[in-house]
């Protein structure tokens, strides 16, 4: 290229970016209002109001940001391997992926629920639902991580769930694909779908104070889509609302099939009407398979246990648990305002969104006023259980949070929009952008009985010129907005990790002072745990080798170690000795097919090792501890297998000598 | 291609002159919305194939009018019928102006949400006798003879043109939705 026509293709460059810059940024300024960096602006060594807590859809995992910052504090490994964090390749952590077909290794994060006593947040866990391969996370906000994982039988895609009651009583799952019911005939033609193919929703009992999950009871139901869901709260406590669409029982091409009906339906659910059958010892015990996977916190262990039953409650037999409520054109959000009054469906392709009535809903079933049934479950007059409709308000409704005030906010996918709207008058106040195509919306609060209001944070699916370009793949954008006021402000766009589906927000102070800051090294009961460099030794158990390893600032014991040959599995057992806060340990050995250890002060954590050559193999720590960090390292000799090496460690005058 | 981009830079421009949505009062305007990302290389979405027909600058108006240019450049996907500028002029003499008055706007938007629907088809899923839901509500009916489709027994899709977004079916007539 000649400088001259450089020159050229620069001038011309710089027309079209005056053209585009005359223009761009006059609506950028327009639609972000002048005090906003004020509003975001927390200042350095300060903290976040609200927490933050986000899915992270197909990575899997759960992100903890601060807000109004939007600033990223961590990823909490949930449903996916993590070798950052040697999540699910420690050997402590590989039960938490077990599932009734083994170690899955990923899913697909969807649907927050923080926990919640009298419908206000508490501040104890939060849960999340795999979306693949259908189980319940549980993660402690003591310590932020994954505390227990349980597998859901009888279900395919587990997608309205782990949506929580108002005394946390139960959290739910509800099947996104209807399947043949596992134990039965399940080898059937797919297009014999509407005989053999069913639907269930699950409650899964929380120990109030545990926090630990058991299946209460599954029900049976027609096999369409269950799609989100909310439970009842104040006068509909009791009741938990499922959206579906697909009922038209398509088993090909949805996008087209599933659409057919003007309307779907919302599954209305009496739990308190269920439990009352479980308590009479209705319902059926039937043969399944599922994990169910504990994280011992003293043990630094997870467990896993394999389940052989669930019970199943068969409306057909167990009247006046179920009712059908019509919902225009393939309903996707489904929630409940503050209130409990009014249920808001909001149907994807459908030009209305209806808000229903619980007053309503009760008086119909009274009354009977049904039209018709649905595979026996009576439906319930559309007219008879709405509270109204909201006329045109954007395209493509999706999900509806509220604030204290009345109002609600729903986000619109085609229009790219968020609205609010009066949920008593139905009648639409405010209306903004999002950039672009918004899913799911956070207010603080926002699902509870008590909205903490403030922000609202919408997670769109589509980025494309919001950030700088990192080619084909980008990170989806979250967009603040200040809804302090009349009208919704937008104050602040941020990048979010894996596909941000639901999140939700929480005072901080609510979490913050729970927060532990390391584990108790007298408390540890990990049984490979060595608690002091006394104990710290080299065992060989066959062609196992058994390392117990400790890790201070600056070093390991032991850190020299002999005798192991190749075809033995070895395994690391590390204890950080550290009782201080925020000073993890990392452990890593040359050639390992596996990851890296991070073990946190006061924690024990086994990295299996099976060595592939002869030779000496340095280790290291991978976590900057300390101003010695560098020399924190040591080195294992492998011996061919005949060798007559005998097993030997030392650290220096350290550690026991042999 | 220089050429073109500035063009599309102006239109973007435009775009984000139109007036905020009825509802909500706003006061301040839509910022630049999907429509507006600069990006020439990728497959033209059902809006720049649009913007890009000579035969469709009353459609290109309206949708700009009815707010919806943002909306169908967005993931979708669509099909959208695209009634030509010649389909507009066959409508009783005034009518375009009509719907093209500040006050009319909602009817404007039902008429062109009957245009679309979220769901890329192709020309060979169209069945004799198929009813298909559209974004706005309503239904419309297909009748398929010899090869040619007619919609609501009055406009036949002349040309079809894919989109990185969904389709675009041209057609000779405008489609009314049924009265409510």
């Amino acid at each position: 290229m000649t400088s001259n026509k450089f020159f050229t293709k620069s001038a011309l460059l710089m027309l079209i970016l005056i053209t585009w810059s005359a223009c761009k940024p006059r609506g950028i300024q327009q639609a972000i209002s002048s005090d906003a960096s004020g509003k975001v602006y927390v200042a350095p060594g300060t903290h976040d109001e609200f927490y933050n807590f986000v899915s992270g859809g197909f990575s899997g995992q759960m992100s903890v940001y601060g807000i109004p910052s939007g600033r990223l504090f961590r990823v909490i490994p949930v449903f996916s391997v993590d070798p950052e964090k040697g999540y699910g390749y420690s050997e402590e952590s590989k039960p938490m992926l077990n599932t009734s077909h083994g170690m899955v290794p990923w899913d697909d994060l969807h649907h927050i629920a923080l926990s919640v006593t009298d419908g206000i947040h508490d501040g104890r866990w939060v849960f999340g639902n795999a979306n693949n391969t259908p189980r319940i996370a549980r993660v402690d906000l003591t310590t932020f991580r994954t505390a227990e994982i349980i597998e859901i039988p009888n279900s395919a895609g587990n997608h309205s769930s782990p949506f929580i009651t108002e005394n946390s009583e139960y959290v739910v799952a509800g099947t996104r694909f209807s399947v043949p019911m596992d134990n039965g005939s399940t080898d059937v033609p797919i297009s014999t779908y509407k005989d053999n193919f069913k639907g269930t929703v699950s409650f899964v009992k929380v120990d109030p104070s545990s926090g630990r999950m058991s299946i209460a009871f599954q029900i049976l139901l027609p096999g369409v889509n269950f799609d989100l869901s909310r439970a009842g709260k104040g006068k509909s406590h009791g009741w938990f609302f499922f959206s579906c669409y697909n009922s038209e029982q398509a088993n090909t091409l949805l996008e087209v099939n599933a659409s057919q009906r003007d309307k779907d339906f919302i599954l209305c659910v009496n739990w308190k009407k269920a439990e009352e059958y479980v308590n009479q010892g209705k319902g059926t015990k039937k043969k399944v398979r599922y994990a169910h996977n504990f994280y011992d916190e003293k043990k630094h262990m997870g467990t896993s246990t394999m389940e052989t039953e669930v019970l199943v409650l068969d409306p057909k037999e167990l009247a006046d648990m179920v009712y059908m409520m019509p919902c225009p054109k393939s309903p996707h959000g489904c929630d409940t305002d503050p209130s409990g009054e009014f249920i808001v469906g909001s149907g994807k392709l459908a030009a209305t969104m209806p808000v229903f009535s619980f007053t309503k809903i009760q008086q119909a079933i009274a009354d009977k006023t049904y039209d018709g049934d649905y595979e026996g479950i009576p439906v319930l007059k559309y007219e008879a259980v709405l509270h109204g409709e909201v006329q045109k308000p954007g395209l493509g409704p999706l999900h509806t949070e509220f604030d204290a005030n009345g109002n609600a906010y729903t986000s619109f996918f085609v229009s790219s929009e968020v609205v609010k709207w009066n949920v008593q008058s139905l009648q639409v106040l405010d209306r903004v952008p999002t950039y672009y195509s918004v899913g799911h919306l956070s207010v603080p609060g926002g699902p509870t009985k008590k909205p903490w209001g403030k922000y609202m944070i919408a997670y769109n699916k589509i980025t494309k010129d919001r950030f700088l370009p990192t080619g084909p793949e980008l990170s989806q954008s979250a967009q603040l907005y200040d809804i302090s006021g009349d009208k919704m402000k937008l104050i602040l766009d941020f990048p979010t990790i894996g596909e941000p589906h639901y999140a939700e927000a929480i005072p901080a102070e609510l979490v913050a002072k729970n927060s532990v800051k390391f584990y108790k090294i007298e408390e540890n009961e990990n049984p490979w745990a060595a608690k002091g460099d006394d104990f710290a030794r080299v065992e060989r158990k066959g062609n196992e080798v058994h390392v117990y390893m400790t890790a201070i600032r600056s070093h390991f014991v032991p850190d020299n170690i002999e005798g192991v040959k190749l075809g033995d599995v070895v395994y690391f057992h590390v204890t950080n000795m550290e009782q201080d806060w925020d000073v993890p340990h990392g452990f890593a050995v040359k050639g390992a097919n596996n990851a890296e250890l991070l073990i946190m002060p006061g924690e024990t954590q086994t990295l299996m090792w099976k060595p592939d050559r002869i030779g000496v193999f340095p280790m290291y720590c991978t976590d900057f501890c300390s101003a010695l960090h560098q020399e924190m390292s040591g080195y294992i000799r492998i011996s061919a297998p005949g060798s007559n090496v005998p097993i030997k460690f030392s650290t220096g005058d350290l550690g026991p000598e042999q | 291609m220089v050429f073109i981009m500035i063009v599309l830079g102006m239109l973007s421009c435009k775009n984000t002159t139109t007036p905020d949505s009825t509802v909500g009062s706003s006061a301040e305007a839509p910022a630049a919305g999907q429509a507006n990302v600069v990006d020439d290389e990728s497959m033209k979405d059902v809006v720049k194939i649009a913007v890009g027909s000579p035969d469709h600058t009353t459609l290109v108006a309206a949708l700009q009018q009815a707010d919806l240019v943002n909306s169908l450049a967005n993931a979708g996907p669509f099909t959208v019928f695209a009634p030509t500028n010649a389909a507009f002029d066959k409508l009783p003499a005034g009518t375009v102006d009509g719907l093209m008055k500040p006050d009319k706007k909602t009817d404007l938007q039902d008429i062109l949400q009957y245009h679309v629907t979220t769901s890329a088809l192709k020309t060979s899923f169209f069945k004799d006798g198929m009813t298909l839901g559209m974004v706005n509500g309503g239904n419309i009916s297909f009748q398929v003879k010899d090869g040619k489709i007619m919609i609501n027994n009055s406009a036949t899709i002349v040309a079809s043109v894919p989109a990185s977004n969904g389709i675009v079916h041209v057609i000779d007539a405008v489609l009314l939705p049924p009265a409510k």
